[in-house]
């Protein structure tokens, strides 16, 4: 089962769930990614030890999508 | 760089120039120059005021403490980058802990758990990664720099701070460097000694990292 999570105040909040052959769960996950799109964070997918991606759409084949906020320089 | 791996936030800082290993080298060089001009001379001044006078001995001993304290706390701010930030709450904390474990191999897991930095090489060098900034230690362990760097939602707690910087190093290092503030440029040493006591095994851990 993929997973997008949001981090957040309270640690994460998991936003959606989907399965590869649940079309109807995915187009409820790509909802909710785009809103939170919207609301200014950010689509990243880990990928292992050191790698990860920044997603503009959300991928299905995605175990995992992290929706963070932005960084910057303090 | 495709544009899925550089980090979106770059367009926040399009005039600075891309953080790279050659752009650190130069840093470094500065950064060095630096600190030999603001201390050889108060070193030196006291050197000659004891050699004229030595009456004046107590105002050479205020020269080579100003050679003391300035490098001190250029580390100081150094360190600070990588101190703990901000109010704990414990519940979010707990569930965040555990995503971030989850980003983390086994050692690196337990050494962030131990002392509350996470541990990430990368092309650069070795990086520690903490809630507001992050530390580099560059090959061969004998010069780090040290980066502020944040979330900029006020409410994360500690372990989703770092979580957050982690991700977006993963993304693109150098654009990581890039959005990040430079703090600091210099001996490993000088920062060790400035940081909290938890925390000096991580640099420790990295800068044996950075050696092999």
């Amino acid at each position: 089962m993929a997973q997008l999570i949001r981090m957040d105040g309270t640690g994460h909040t998991t936003l959606a769930e989907w399965t590869a052959a649940d079309d109807a769960a995915f187009e409820e996950a790509v909802d909710e990614f785009r809103s939170q799109l919207e609301l200014g964070y950010i689509g990243t997918v880990p990928e292992g030890p050191g790698k990860a991606s920044h997603v503009r759409q959300l991928p299905r084949e995605a175990d995992l999508v992290i929706m963070r906020r932005p960084i910057a320089g303090g | 760089m495709t544009a899925g791996q550089a980090l979106p936030e770059l367009a926040s800082v399009p005039w600075r120039a891309r953080t790279d290993a050659r752009w650190l080298r130069r840093w470094e060089r500065i950064w060095h120059a630096w600190t030999l001009l603001y201390t050889v001379p108060f070193v030196a001044a006291g050197a000659v005021m004891v050699w004229l006078a030595p009456i004046a001995t107590p105002v050479a001993i205020v020269a080579a403490a100003h050679a003391w304290i300035i490098p001190e706390l250029y580390a100081a701010r150094g360190a600070t980058v990588a101190r703990p930030k901000g109010v704990r709450d414990r519940g979010a904390e707990t569930v965040a802990q555990g995503l971030l474990g989850d980003l983390l191999d086994g050692p690196e897991r337990r050494l962030q758990r131990d002392t509350g930095l996470a541990l990430e090489h990368g092309r650069l060098g070795t990086w520690l990664v903490g809630e507001a900034g992050a530390l580099l230690v560059r090959p061969g362990g004998r010069r780090m720099h040290a980066f502020c760097v944040s979330a900029t939602e006020a409410d994360l707690p500690p372990s989703d701070r770092i979580a957050h910087l982690l991700l977006a190093l993963r993304v693109d290092e150098e654009g990581f460097a890039t959005v990040a503030n430079h703090t600091f440029a210099g001996a490993p040493w000088r920062v060790r000694r400035r940081l909290p006591a938890r925390m000096r095994p991580a640099l420790d851990a990295a800068r044996r990292a950075a050696s092999r």
